[in-house]
């Protein structure tokens, strides 16, 4: 038995191992590609952050970063030579709002419809966390006045 | 082979489930012996019945018989065998079959494996299964018969969506299904010791195996998930937190969370009504994530369905499933708090952080997915929830369960052993500064990439201390029990999850690029030279091919063919080159001709991206070995535990003695 897991393990190990000998994998995707000239890398990455923070509007939940849609194609032309102007993030973003909605947005700014939305996780985990702590308290010794042998070592 | 045979099969398929809810469960409430040994052979029949419905199905896949509906929407001349196979559950008809086959295969395999529980424990499991299938097997029947004709038929079928034409979508479905109805069996033990009124834990320790088991399946069917999305998609990303993904990680979180609490309650006798509680979210949630993706309630990539008929069934089956459970654990959950006392420094205490944090992610998940949903509902406006809310908070959520993640093994049961945490500390502390260090100077500059490093190396030196202490402490032959070292490998998994997706984000090059034959790009310490364009045939589509050599100092690493497909349908598909490897993935996929002879191209450096795919297999891996412990295995038939359902207040002392 522990051999065989010890061979299993090997070959979970050495499965991307395995995979780097094949020479390629062959696969599929609809890439969106627009040669853009950026000036560095600096900039290419801030596009990148930039479109995959907003949705395509036209599209089934895809970003505007990895649709390839006619409106997607535009927008990201439009985006592009709105940084070249050196207008900022927060600009950019503003325009976008102001022409399509905060429906582009993937982060809904805070506002009376998205209250629920962003406190819900830190109530739950506050609601949560006292939970955990009334129990703890209600079931936690000191450390010292525990005598008993643990039944199990593991 | 006549398709209205798979029709009948499922219609007799019905019956048998009907009776395998009834029978066994009024057999174990009126303590009748011949009705509880009913369950058996009834489980064992439906199975044959739905493995009938499927090798019908997938009979008229393999002989091209359009004048089935389904296959002609699905399928066409053309598609290479392995295709057609898959194509059976490549839409919603088909993967509902394979839903309800993959759900009579855990209970053929509880009634296989599960001889030596209680009889009347054993029947009300196999009855709550039997429940479960009814409702599913009546969706099939009532709305989403896969066996309907049309007339005449089609001389050819149009073709399986060439989106679904690929080697994971082969194994993402089932795997995923394996997962997500594999925690039947543990909501099925569950419900089984409610109806029972079972106050011993000892059904925990059963289904243990169980639920480790489901938890692996969903962890590599996620997994493939993800590789079929980065392949797919082709801009190199690997999780989306699209709401399809999300459906299946909610289940994930939750069965992780459980696995941890069914530990405790198995080992202290603590949390039991906790253990309840998450055994009946984690179908639960499986249950949402089908209805989910089933419904077309999502407008995503993976919502091929849409009818309001079939989603109002869904949500009344969600609706009684979940209601009834919750129900019947308000009645009967056991309200005295059992278990032993723990020191704050205990094991215990890492759990409780730990599963905490599971379940608070999981809100997260489930309010983030569902509240564009409720919002349009509700008319407050349409609202767009997607990766800049998710990715964030899930990473502060997480920050906690990594930072005590080291300390659950190292701390013992019940006792504080601070000398240990003290030193523990000190070294992870030292080791993960000096991988930060590391980092740095061989290139890693984000704060997030340091930050990666770091938490990589936090976790898998305490899983190494871990393995260390245990060598020295314990005797030979009992150090590392098939139960510890699964856990060992799951939780080295989360390190190299951590090390691949935080690198694979901070370290990646990435390029469009136009390029005419004979031009050259530098990506990072690679120069990708393009060599053209030329025609090639597929079996059922046409291609323009590139040639892309790369070279490294010259010297050639390899050399890439990316396609762009266009099939019978007219469907366009680019298909990316990959070459994968440990440290790295080299990808190039071809976009359009930009006139004058060249091609708009997107080339990828992409370091460490398999380690997310490796740690997630080393997850599962360490599920199904956790499966193997001698302490799961049932040496003798236990005798049934006959409590009343509703007992007296038990001395909490007694309790304690009893959850030992």
């Amino acid at each position: 038995m522990k051999r065989l897991f010890a061979a299993l393990l090997l070959a979970c190990l050495l499965a991307p191992a395995a995979q780097a000998l094949t020479v390629q994998q062959v696969t599929q995707a609809t890439v969106p590609i627009d040669v853009l000239p950026f000036r560095n890398d600096a900039e290419r990455a801030r596009f990148r952050h930039l479109t995959g923070q907003l949705r395509c509007m036209v599209c089934q939940d895809e970003s505007l970063l990895a649709s390839n849609a006619d409106f997607a194609r535009q927008l990201r032309g439009q985006i592009f030579a709105m940084m070249q102007q050196g207008q900022s993030d927060k600009e950019i973003k503003a325009w976008l709002v102001a022409r399509y909605s905060t429906f582009i947005l993937y982060d809904p700014p805070l506002q009376a419809s998205t209250i629920a939305l962003w406190f819900g996780t830190p109530a739950i985990l506050l609601i949560g966390g006292l939970v955990v702590a009334v129990l703890l308290r209600r079931r936690t010794r000191p450390a010292d006045t525990i005598t008993e042998d643990p039944g199990e070592d593991w | 082979m006549n398709p209205e045979l798979g029709q009948l099969a499922l219609i007799l398929a019905l019956i048998l489930s009907a009776l395998q809810c009834l029978l066994p469960i009024i057999g174990a409430w009126r303590n009748n012996k011949p009705l509880m040994e009913t369950a058996p052979s009834l489980a064992i029949g439906q199975f044959v019945f739905i493995a009938m419905a499927y090798g019908i199905l997938t009979w008229a896949f393999w002989t091209n018989d359009f004048s089935v509906a389904y296959v002609a929407q699905n399928s066409n001349l053309a598609l290479p065998w392995f295709y057609k196979l898959a194509a059976v559950w490549g839409a919603h008809e088909g993967s509902l079959l394979l839903w309800m086959l993959i759900l009579n295969l855990w209970t053929v395999a509880l009634v296989v494996l599960g001889g030596k529980l209680p009889r009347a424990f054993f029947a009300r499991v196999i009855g709550v299964l039997g429940f479960v299938a009814f409702g599913f097997i009546l969706y099939m029947v009532a709305t989403s018969n896969p066996f309907g004709r049309i007339l005449p038929a089609p001389a050819n079928g149009a073709d399986l969506n060439p989106v679904l034409q690929d080697p994971g979508l082969t194994f993402h479905p089932p795997l995923l299904y394996m997962g997500y109805v594999g925690f039947s069996v543990a909501f099925a033990f569950a419900i089984a010791a409610l109806l029972g009124g079972e106050l011993k834990a000892t059904w925990v320790r059963w289904s243990r195996p169980w639920t480790n088991a489901a938890w692996a399946f969903l962890t590599i069917g996620i997994v493939a998930g993800s590789a079929w999305a980065y392949y797919e998609l082709g801009w190199g990303g690997w999780w989306f937190w699209d709401p399809v993904e999300n459906a299946s990680f909610m289940p994930w979180l939750i069965g992780t969370a459980l696995i941890h609490a069914q530990a405790i309650t198995d080992k202290r006798g603590g949390l039991r009504a906790w253990t309840l509680l998450l055994s009946i979210f984690g179908f639960a949630f499986s249950l949402l994530g089908t209805f989910l993706v089933r419904s077309g309630l999502l407008t995503s990539v993976h919502a091929f369905a849409f009818a309001p008929k079939r989603g109002v069934f869904m949500l009344v089956y969600l609706a009684v499933v979940i209601g009834g459970s919750l129900a019947l654990y308000a009645l009967r959950a056991p309200r005295v708090t059992g278990g032993k006392s723990f020191a704050l420094a205990s094991r215990e205490t890492m759990m409780l952080i730990g599963n905490l944090m599971l379940t608070v992610a999981c809100a997260m998940v489930l309010l983030g997915t569902l509240y564009p949903l409720v919002g349009e509902a509700l008319n407050i406006g349409r609202i767009s929830v997607g990766p800049p809310y998710f990715g964030p908070l899930f990473l502060l959520l997480m920050t906690p369960l990594v930072l005590a993640l080291p300390f659950g093994p190292l701390s013992r049961w019940g006792k504080a052993d601070l000398k240990v945490w003290r030193r523990a500390l000190v070294r992870i502390v030292a080791l993960a500064a000096a991988a930060g260090i590391i980092g740095f100077i061989i290139g890693v500059r984000s704060w997030y990439g340091l930050l990666g490093v770091t938490a990589a190396t936090w976790v898998m030196t305490g899983v190494a201390l871990f393995a260390i202490k245990r060598w020295r402490e314990a005797p030979r032959g009992k150090r590392y029990p098939f139960e510890m070292l699964g856990m060992m490998l799951a939780h080295f998994g989360i390190g190299v999850f951590i090390a691949g997706a935080i690198l694979t984000r901070s370290l990646s090059v990435e390029q469009d690029v136009s390029m005419r034959p004979g031009a050259g790009t530098v990506v990072g310490a690679y120069t990708f030279n393009f060599k053209g364009v030329s025609e090639v045939r597929g079996p059922n589509y046409r291609a323009q091919q590139g040639t892309m050599l790369i070279t490294r100092h010259g010297k050639p690493v390899v050399t890439l063919y990316p396609q762009k497909r266009t099939y019978p349908g007219g469907q366009v598909q680019t298909e990316a080159a990959i070459q994968a490897g440990i440290f790295r993935d080299l990808y190039v996929s071809l976009g359009d001709p930009v006139g004058d002879n060249a091609w708009s191209l997107r080339v990828y450096d992409k370091p460490f991206v398999r380690w997310i795919w490796g740690g997630g297999a080393l997850m599962m891996l360490g599920g199904f070995v956790v499966m193997a412990d001698k302490r799961f295995r049932l040496k003798h038939a236990i005798e049934p535990e006959t409590v009343p359902a509703r007992p007296d207040p038990v001395p909490r002392a007694k309790l304690a003695e009893g959850g030992a």
